[in-house]
């Protein structure tokens, strides 16, 4: 439980996605003007991670692993080569799917989230995860953890970025700074600030 | 060259810059820039599957059904990257461990995908492999200049040459550890974009809200 634990935390702020990896990077600065519009987007990030690295999770360790298909009494194939070609497509027909169950079952929440279900597919935090999870060899527990934990840090630093550019229409910033260079430059703060949670060791 | 090929291909170096001006492709760029070699690998590998995804599509272009082309780009793509990501395993196994997972990022980095959709799928294959070059070019010269200030300052190498002697090797200069750090890639791209749109004030974007001039509004008298 307490490896759990340390997993989920050290996800979400030692090596927050956004901060540290700088994945889902066009997203998270196309997307962050407003914290609302912020806080959807974070939310269906999460949702959608996860559910694809569990189940990348469960493709990559039945299917693909150098003689993963054991079970099935075929050894000696080693495919994981393929991988990168299932879990794109996983998360695209995953996100297929859950933008149509939404749509059935819950038109509220699909509303919400409508614009940026789509978008999703090409968040490189999405695809960045799974590639981690496989990288790091994760069993399928891990796997759910650390699903969970990287997409909720990414939706926390989407939500303070937003905060703090809706603050920075206070200010008045030099005409060629303005929009994406000051924006930058509050993205590469914060991700200092995050950088105090790395000397914690769990 | 021609004139159309060449504004083509120099196009996207500053007037049209994919990362500064059109805000694509920064997901996978900036963690592999604390050195030279990792970033000029990354961004060899870019402007190729680039400027060869752009020509397969284009030459695919008339056959692919509108409502399917996102899913048949992307398999082109991450076909293209599979094939960088074995090489570099096959010729460069070091380098690519430290690009670990970026490699395959390639797949969603939103440069490839932008240009095949917005130019790939209405030119012929030739101007799209041109145009494919033209920016992954610019996505790399962004790649270079961060990596040379991060490699140089951080360690006070290039490439692994040593430029400045350091203090613990009996020279004088104290290496940034700063510049090795996730952070100084942000502010080192926020400066550029600040350089670039002093340098080319039309590419300042338009303010949703603009600031009251206290001089002559009634601002200031609260």
């Amino acid at each position: 439980m307490e490896a759990y634990l340390s997993l989920f935390l050290k996800a979400v702020f030692v090596e927050n996605l956004a901060l540290a990896f700088f994945l889902g990077m066009c997203t998270f600065l196309a997307v962050s003007k407003k914290i609302s519009t912020a806080m959807g987007l974070g939310i269906a990030v999460m949702v959608v991670q996860m559910i694809t690295v569990p189940a990348n999770n469960l493709i990559y360790h039945l299917l693909l692993k150098e003689d993963a298909l054991a079970w099935m009494g075929i050894t000696g194939v080693d495919l994981s080569f393929l991988a990168l070609l299932s879990c794109i497509g996983m998360i695209a027909a995953l996100v297929q799917i859950l933008e149509m169950i939404l749509d059935k079952f819950f038109p509220a929440l699909y509303h919400a989230l409508g614009v940026f279900l789509p978008l999703i597919t090409v968040n490189c935090a999405i695809l960045g995860g799974s590639l981690f999870m496989i990288e790091r060899d994760y069993d399928f527990g891990e796997s759910i953890v650390y699903g969970v934990g990287s997409g909720f840090g990414w939706a926390l630093a989407i939500t303070v970025m937003a905060g703090v550019r809706e603050k920075l229409k206070y200010s008045d910033i030099p005409t060629g700074l303005q929009g994406l260079g000051i924006t930058f430059i509050s993205a590469g703060l914060m991700s200092l600030g995050f950088m105090a949670f790395s000397g914690i060791q769990l | 060259m021609d004139n159309e090929t060449k504004k083509v291909l120099t196009d996207p170096l500053v007037n049209n810059n994919p990362i500064t001006l059109q805000v694509l492709g920064i997901c996978s760029a900036l963690a592999v820039t604390s050195q030279m070699s990792t970033s000029l690998i990354m961004a060899v590998a870019l402007t190729a599957v680039t400027a060869c995804s752009s020509a397969a599509i284009s030459s695919i272009r008339n056959h692919i059904p509108s409502s399917i082309r996102i899913i048949v780009q992307m398999t082109i793509i991450a076909s293209l990257v599979i094939v960088v990501d074995q090489l570099l395993k096959a010729f460069a196994y070091d380098v690519s461990k430290q690009l670990s997972v970026f490699v395959g990022l390639i797949i969603t980095n939103c440069i490839v995908m932008g240009r095949a959709e917005a130019y790939a799928m209405k030119t012929p294959p030739m101007a799209s492999f041109m145009d494919g070059i033209g920016n992954g070019l610019g996505y790399s010269l962004i790649l270079i200049i961060v990596a040379f200030f991060r490699e140089l300052l951080g360690s006070g190498k290039l490439l692994g040459i040593e430029i400045f002697p350091l203090i613990k090797d009996g020279g004088w200069y104290e290496p940034n550890g700063l510049m090795l750090l996730p952070p100084s890639a942000f502010f080192i791209i926020g400066l550029i974009i600040w350089v670039f749109r002093q340098w080319k004030p039309d590419q300042v974007e338009d303010q949703d809200f603009k600031i009251l001039d206290i001089s002559h509004g009634e601002g200031g008298h609260h």
